[in-house]
């Protein structure tokens, strides 16, 4: 679904989102809040300027608007792969985007992330995965990397890689198995608005998706060692 | 003589940097804590799955600690080594140690065990800020052989202070990485002395992209450690208005795709050519002030 899509699903025509490149920002009425909209587009390859474009939206809605709640709208095919972007601190410019984001929660914004299209790895380590909570759409794609790159890396053979991915969360790309594992807390299928309604009503901010991954049975032993440390 | 924090294995790190004979590990190897995702892979596991945390005191002062292990998959984050980061953090956050520590090497999210990965090395991240925004100094010290990638180096730069030796690399996707997407002539991974000023601890140090900047050697880093435990630098709107600012005006300084000698001469280091061939001491004495993180004060 493209941006423009979740946003009448959500908005109808009450909204003034703006895509300027693959940046999206602006603001948008629901329940009869205003709430502020910050993302990407485009499978936008996320680098400094990028994450900085982001990370002002963002300061700018806690310096003017305190309270209001933060929709990150995801569709990233990771970081920018770029020299010129690790010269620059790339990690800085995303822990910089990750920390807004942070504050903003602390401030009392609720945050809530919605991977519409596709997430990749270092693009949604600093945007989705730092909501509240995240959720995203049935037919969206959540992965680290793709098959034949993560064969290259790993040394493993793609064929093992490829049948792990049909059956294993681990390995697989859909977003039903990060639901599973506790990285994504639902999916908005066909109820766009209700699907936000109710993540802006879950006020506790506290991380479970080790907690909720372990009793969905997707990731069973974070938890659990969580808690042994806790205890040792 | 003194010897490498580079060359030495993680629990080595460890002994040297906090006061001798405090560390106290939970879950040790001897609990054989193992991945549950490599064996279907036909990789072997580690007792410890790469990472060792627990208490110590350094200057005599409470710590928890941490060393990831690069020799083990690099260093990478799969489920039980971020859940035993997580562990270590939360444990923190309950217990208020005066720092946590950790001593990052790693390329990143473990791609093994892909989005379990991704998921932890997301918690861990969480869970540092949250130990950050509670007062309680936090520190990475990097100096590994593997650098400190990826995910991890995102994490790494939500601490107060990011200590880096000279011959350590900070930063996000490796240069193989870049070169596979773009070809050698955006990135030769080759040319170490293009990767080294691109990545290394004297460029970060120039820049203000880490906090201290020693030689490759366990007693600078845990001098190093001693000197920022009272080191809080507090995310508050105005401090992240400040880095924003100071992130694009660099980025608008390098608006040509500058090489690295090239943006160092602009940011105002003095004799930029020839900071490949300094020491340590004699880097530190370079950066520009306007570069240096803002003023630091006990939270």
């Amino acid at each position: 679904m493209d941006w423009q899509s979740v946003a009448a699903s959500l908005f109808g025509s009450d909204h003034a989102i703006v895509a300027d490149g693959d940046f999206l920002s602006g603001t948008a009425t629901f329940d009869g809040a205003t709430l502020a909209v910050v993302g990407t587009t485009d499978h936008a390859a996320v680098g400094v300027d990028l994450a900085l474009r982001q990370a002002r939206a963002i300061l700018a809605t806690i310096a003017g608007h305190p309270g209001r709640a933060l929709l990150l709208l995801v569709d990233t095919q990771g970081q920018k792969l770029r020299r010129r972007d690790e010269l620059l601190g790339i990690h800085r410019a995303m822990a910089h985007l990750g920390g807004c984001l942070d504050l903003a929660r602390r401030q009392g914004h609720p945050v809530v992330g919605l991977v519409y299209d596709q997430a990749l790895s270092g693009g949604f380590i600093t945007s989705g995965l730092m909501a509240d909570a995240c959720h995203a759409l049935p037919q969206a794609e959540i992965r680290v990397m793709r098959v034949p790159a993560m064969a290259r890396v790993t040394k493993l053979p793609e064929e093992l890689l490829e049948s792990l991915s049909l059956s294993n969360p681990v390995f697989a790309p859909g977003v039903a198995n990060y639901v599973a594992m506790g990285g994504v807390r639902s999916l908005w299928d066909g109820d766009l608005a209700g699907g936000l309604r109710a993540a802006l009503a879950d006020r506790d901010v506290t991380d479970r998706r080790a907690e909720e991954g372990a009793a969905r049975g997707g990731r069973r032993v974070a938890a659990d060692v969580i808690a042994r440390v806790l205890e040792a | 003589m003194t010897r490498s924090f580079a060359e030495l294995p993680a629990r080595a790190r460890l002994a040297e940097v906090v006061d001798a004979g405090t560390f106290h590990e939970w879950l040790p190897p001897s609990a054989r804590v193992t991945s549950p995702h490599l064996a279907q892979l036909g990789v072997p596991a580690a007792f410890d799955d790469g990472v060792a945390v627990g208490r110590a005191t350094l200057a005599g002062r409470a710590v928890f600690v941490a060393a990831q292990e690069g020799e083990f998959m690099g260093g990478g984050v799969g489920e039980v080594h971020g859940a035993k980061l997580v562990g270590l953090l939360r444990r923190a956050l309950r217990d208020r140690p005066d720092a946590v520590v950790l001593l990052a090497e790693s390329g990143g999210v473990r791609l093994h065990e892909a989005n379990a990965g991704l998921i932890a090395v997301s918690e861990v991240m969480r869970a540092l800020l949250d130990v950050r925004a509670a007062g309680i100094a936090t520190l990475v010290l990097i100096g590994g052989a593997n650098g400190c990638f990826g995910g991890m180096g995102i994490v790494a730069r939500c601490a107060d202070t990011v200590v880096m030796s000279d011959i350590a690399r900070h930063a996000m996707s490796g240069p193989e990485v870049i070169e596979s997407a773009h070809g050698a002539g955006e990135f030769d991974s080759r040319d170490r002395a293009l990767v080294w000023r691109t990545t290394g601890g004297k460029h970060r140090w120039l820049c203000g992209d880490c906090d201290a900047l020693v030689e490759d050697d366990p007693q600078a880093f845990r001098a190093a450690a001693i000197a920022a435990l009272d080191t809080h630098r507090p995310m508050t709107l105005a401090a992240l208005q400040h880095e924003s600012a100071l992130l694009q005006q660099r980025a608008d300084v390098d608006g040509d795709n500058a090489d690295a000698f090239e943006l160092w001469a602009r940011l105002g280091v003095p004799d930029a050519r020839t900071v490949p061939d300094l020491d340590a001491d004699a880097v530190r004495a370079r950066r520009p002030t306007a570069l240096a993180p803002l003023s630091t004060g006990a939270a």
